[in-house]
């Protein structure tokens, strides 16, 4: 720790840690950053750059970094990009820069940085442009191995996460001194208030300052303030917390991080993270500023570092920058910066000043001191290569040119000070406008469209008094908003700083040869590696919208969104256009802020928590039965039921031939059921099917298509009338919440006069269907009082009676074909009921079959089911069933979309069916068909729906939907060519008994 | 996330919420609307900028619908009115009512 100072500072000097990086071990102490840990041991060069593998260094101390990118530890828990700056030290810990493979110090890609003339803007764009089958074979892995930063874990995710939901009155985002005044007056004022900040400890800006706040250290004050809240009842203080979302109605997204600083030692049963969803009366936006970097010939070496980052690893974790600094400014506040290194015994070798007559009020003392100062001077070159060694200071003309005297001073540090960026993301992301002040260059927040008002150095003002007055004046605002005191803010308490100073916006400085020209790089937007020369580029090739310009050169792209890059690279595009920064405007800021771990935005939704599952009564016996369930919405039903270890095809032909030839039991109790009550019951019946309910006697069912105003099938199902008013409505299982809204609406908001109840029974019914020739058996041994035989009991009918010694309703429909029973009783008696029916249909081979079996003994009885041989642009007609829509009701959903020419066109696609020549082969779903032969480009004329292994025919079915395909039955057409082929025939969609002579048993 | 204030049930987050789109599109008489107009009525909405009539359902709640007015540019729910009643003016509102 060779640039440690011996005292000063704010870290555990009792506590020593050590850590590996990039493979070299280092110590640090309790209180350090990974960067300030490395600074402290002279160590800059952290990770390669994007694009070009250039060295690359520490550049800021917070947030805002876009370079120190490292990825932390290993194996389940490694972790890409993170910040080396917010990274807090523990013991053990190790890391690695990004992007260098080997190491940063031994890069072997670094040869891309020479080539650095054959990737300009837009290169990408440019060069890999065709063939367009290269781009993903061969252009697209290769770039990903040479570019891209860290590595994200293969394992699974060993931590836990957390999602918290919660009110407050005032929220307040930022912990510096503008914050804490504001949660001290809102909180003292009785409002609750949560107080958000992204460090380990409150006082933002005033931890690396030696400012000083009502009399004492002003990170002392922090602390002070951060117990006085600690006690206020009402008041909650996030820290390690970012704020990164700001969402429509004051909601907002935090992401803290307990336990990430902790490392191995993190305690056992405490969530790793969580994500924060916060619903606030008011805001408050303290978020603070950044510095900003000036813009000069190859200053992303290793050691050149923003002032204020420099000043705060000196001033909190007291480490010096290096052993001789010159700092390059064109602000009088960046001389504090080289007056506190000199003041700690550090060396500045000169100040650098753009301006030609700068008034500091800090230079005398500094020239006192013995740093040279060079007015009206830039930075024209920098020299080293994984540290920079010395920089070529240039006398500037009156135009901003180079005068040609030149200066070569050597150092290892080069401190840069733009001027300050306000923090402006949250209040753009809040849809605030933002306005451009000329004087400083800086956007500053104007108006706002949400309950919010924005303090201190966020707001522009960069004084420490001006952040504790405005500060404590909001949040006294936000709480009388809130209800909370009179608006009166406290008294703020007096300071001991350096007011901000002048600045003059400097945007650009030159080189020793013309931008573009030479290997010199003006770097812009540091993780993207996208220089003032590229952004040049885009206006010469005649982009002229900031958003393009972002797009095409990558500016402001990166994992840290341009937080350093932005202002720089638009004044300069402003300035290649020849316009001012407000007429270019500016590009929008999106969340998250910072990166956002999918943990902590899953939380605890994953795995079996994904989603909720529903079982039926009947579930337990069908997990013992081994049964494969497939998901059906929520629903897991059975799927196929394994025998002897069959694979899926043998059980499916197994229970499709119990089926046919004895009896099978289907566990179908997930059929949407709404039970639909009324004296106009039959009226809403009548609109929303595409047939006739009116006619239906009680004690009859009726099947039923529903179609919406549009005139295409959404649903379809059966509705059994049990009453003059009273109907029981079944639903695919699927779609059941969607049809019971759909006839809430109508009832609703179009025809609110009708009177009728509409209630979701689903889970009140368990619903077995028995089919099969030997159902009526089956069924006769547990209803002995029941009249079965089809004269009594004729097909689409209901009964109620006592089945297994429960009160049933038994509705004869079926969904195979075959005679059919589907018995409904109490939930509660599904599984007595399922085990009555497996019982006295033992002697006559009654087996339970699945969704599989059910789907193929549908499709060889040509029945459809919605969603598969439908896909929201099919009609009942191209269904080829007309015979279910009325022709004599004057109105009903869907009718008067028929009418529309589209509707009448004779080359809609039409349900046929299909037979492959080749009886053993089982076309994909979703296949293609084409009429002939041929080398693609071949028009497609429809695609298969449906298709099954037949056990019952013994071939290949399918159901497809061809273009006027009603008229071309016996026709041979082929299935696309990734089948090779195939010749089908188009037929008839029904493949099994067409005369329904199997329905009686 | 918009906070919508249910007549029944108080103000909740949108996700308890579903949108139905544009309000006040009564369903024509099928026997004398031509084509054009059953299009209209099916495909066709205004998507202004600014003061919008839609329609919400609180689905996770007591599952009845009712009309707002939200501008579209700040996402404020200006008013809340039941359905079937005319669209109220609000502030800035140029459109007709009814």
């Amino acid at each position: 720790m060779r640039f440690r100072l011996k005292e000063g500072g704010r870290i555990d000097r009792a506590q020593r840690l050590r850590f590996t990086f990039n493979g070299r071990s280092y110590e640090g102490y309790a209180g350090d950053t990974l960067a300030s840990a490395l600074i402290a041991s002279g160590t800059h060069l952290t990770s390669r750059s994007f694009k070009y593998h250039r060295p690359r260094g520490i550049l800021t101390a917070g947030a805002e970094e876009p370079s120190a990118l490292v990825q932390l530890g290993e194996g389940a828990r490694t972790e890409p990009n993170l910040r080396a700056t917010q990274v807090e030290l523990y013991d053990g810990l190790t890391a690695a820069g990004v992007n260098a493979w080997p190491s940063a110090n031994c890069d072997l890609a670094a040869w891309t940085g020479r080539l650095a003339p054959l990737f300009p803007a837009g290169f990408y764009y440019k060069t890999f442009l065709w063939p367009a089958s290269f781009w993903k074979s061969l252009y697209e892995p290769a770039i990903r191995r040479m570019a891209g930063l860290g590595r994200a874990p293969e394992a699974p995710d060993p931590d836990s996460y957390d999602k918290m939901n919660i009110h407050c009155d005032v929220l307040v985002v930022g912990g510096g001194p503008a914050g804490i005044s504001a949660a001290l007056a809102a909180g003292e004022a009785g409002a609750r208030v949560m107080l958000v900040d992204d460090e380990a400890t409150l006082g933002g800006a005033l931890v690396g300052l030696r400012h000083r706040v009502d009399g004492v250290d002003g990170a002392a004050w922090a602390q002070a303030a951060a117990g006085r809240l600690a006690a206020m009842e009402e008041v909650r203080v996030l820290t390690r917390t970012t704020l990164f979302g700001y969402y429509d109605h004051n909601s907002l997204s935090a992401f803290e991080r307990r336990t990430d600083h902790l490392g191995p030692g993190a305690p056992a049963g405490t969530s790793r993270q969580r994500l924060w969803n916060i619903k606030a009366g008011r805001v408050v936006l303290a978020t603070g500023a950044h510095e900003r970097p000036l813009v000069f010939a190859d200053n992303d070496r290793p050691g050149i570092l923003l002032a204020s980052a420099a000043q705060r690893y000196l001033n909190q974790y007291a480490a010096l920058p290096g052993e001789r600094a010159v700092l390059f400014t064109n602000n009088d506040a960046a001389y504090e910066v080289a007056h506190d290194i000199v003041e700690a015994g550090g060396t500045v070798g000169a100040v650098v000043d753009c301006r030609p007559e700068p008034a500091a009020p800090l230079a005398p003392a500094l020239k006192e001191a013995g740093v040279a100062l060079h007015t009206g001077s830039a930075i024209a070159a920098t020299h080293g290569t994984k540290r920079v060694r010395s920089v070529t200071v240039a006398k500037l003309d009156g135009d901003g040119g180079l005068s040609g005297e030149q200066y070569r001073i050597f150092c290892d540090s080069v401190l840069v000070s733009g001027g300050w960026n306000p923090a402006v993301h949250l209040f753009s992301q809040s849809a605030g406008k933002l306005t451009y002040e000329e004087a400083r260059g800086i956007f500053l927040p104007g108006t706002a469209t949400q309950a919010l008002e924005v303090a201190g150095a966020a707001n522009g003002s960069f004084g420490l008094a001006a952040c504790l007055a405005e500060g404590a004046a909001i949040g006294a605002r936000a709480a009388e908003a809130a209800g909370f005191g009179d608006g009166t803010p406290p008294p703020a308490p007096p300071v001991e700083a350096p007011e901000p100073g002048a600045i003059t916006p400097y945007w650009l400085a030159p080189g020793l040869k013309p931008l573009g020209h030479g290997k010199a790089k003006h770097m812009v937007d540091h993780q993207d590696d996208v220089t003032a020369a590229d952004i040049r580029l885009a206006a010469r090739e005649g982009f002229r919208s900031v958003e393009h310009v972002k797009r095409y050169t990558t500016v402001g792209m990166g994992t840290d969104q341009g937080k350093t890059a932005n202002v720089n690279g638009l004044a300069i595009l402003a300035d290649a256009l020849g316009k001012t920064v407000p007429e270019v405007g500016f590009t929008t800021y999106r969340p998250p802020y910072t990166p956002v771990t999918f943990g902590a935005l899953a939380g605890r939704d994953t795995g079996a928590l994904m989603d909720p599952v529903r079982r039926t009564a009947m579930h337990v016996w069908h997990e013992a039965a081994g049964t494969v369930f497939e998901p059906v919405g929520q629903w897991h039903r059975p799927w196929w039921y394994p025998k002897r270890r069959d694979d899926k095809h043998a059980a499916v032909a197994r229970e499709c031939r119990a089926v046919r030839e004895a009896a099978g039991i289907l566990d179908a109790s997930t059929l949407g059921k709404i039970d639909i009550k009324g004296p106009d019951a039959t009226t809403l019946l009548d609109m929303v099917y595409t047939n006739a309910f009116s006619t239906l006697k009680v004690g009859r069912v009726r099947y039923g298509l529903m179609c919406g105003d549009d005139g295409m099938v959404f649903d379809d199902g059966t509705t059994a009338r049990l009453g003059e008013n009273h109907y029981l409505m079944t639903t695919t299982t699927g779609n059941a919440a969607h049809v019971l809204e759909w006839l809430e609406e109508w009832l609703q908001t179009e025809w609110p006069e009708l009177k009728v109840y509409c209630t979701s029974v689903t889970e009140q019914w368990a619903t077995v269907a028995l089919a099969g020739p030997r159902a009526r058996d089956v069924l006769a041994a547990l209803a002995p009082e029941m009249a079965l035989d089809a004269h009594s009991f004729p097909f689409m009918s209901v009964k109620e009676g006592v089945v297994a010694g429960v009160n049933a309703r038994v509705f004869r429909i079926s969904f195979t074909g075959e005679l059919s029973f589907e018995i409904n009783v109490p939930w509660s008696h599904g599984r007595r009921l399922w085990d009555a029916l497996m019982e006295a249909g033992a002697e006559h081979g009654i087996t339970p079959y699945g969704t599989e079996a059910m789907h193929v003994l549908r499709a060889e009885r040509g029945f459809i089911i919605v969603g598969q041989e439908t896909d929201g642009t099919t009609t009942p007609h191209d269904l080829g069933m007309d015979w279910i829509v009325s022709k004599k009701k004057a109105d009903f959903l869907g009718k008067r979309a028929w009418n529309r020419e589209d509707s009448r066109r004779e080359d809609r696609k039409q349900l046929v069916g299909i037979l492959t020549d080749d009886p053993k082969k089982v076309l994909p779903e979703g296949t293609q068909l084409v009429d002939k032969r041929g080398q693609p480009p071949i028009p497609m004329i429809g695609h298969v729906t449906s298709s099954y292994a037949s056990p019952t025919l013994g071939r290949s079915i399918a159901l497809a939907l061809v273009k006027g395909g009603r008229a071309r039955k016996g026709e041979t057409i082929y299935a696309a060519p990734e089948t090779g082929f195939l010749p089908c025939k188009i037929t008839e969609p029904v493949f099994y008994d067409s005369e329904g002579a199997k329905r009686d048993g | 996330m918009l906070w919508i204030d249910c007549p029944w049930c108080g103000a909740r987050p949108e996700s308890e919420f579903r949108y139905g789109g544009e309000a006040h599109i009564a369903r024509p008489d099928p026997a004398t609307t031509d084509d054009a107009g059953w299009g209209d009525y099916l495909f066709m909405r205004s998507n202004p900028k600014g003061v919008h009539a839609e329609r919400w359902m609180h689905r996770e709640g007591c599952r009845r619908w009712f009309n707002a007015l939200r501008d579209t540019v700040s996402n404020d729910v200006l008013t809340i009115y039941p359905m079937g009643t005319p669209r109220p003016d609000a502030p800035g509102d140029e459109a007709e009512g009814g």
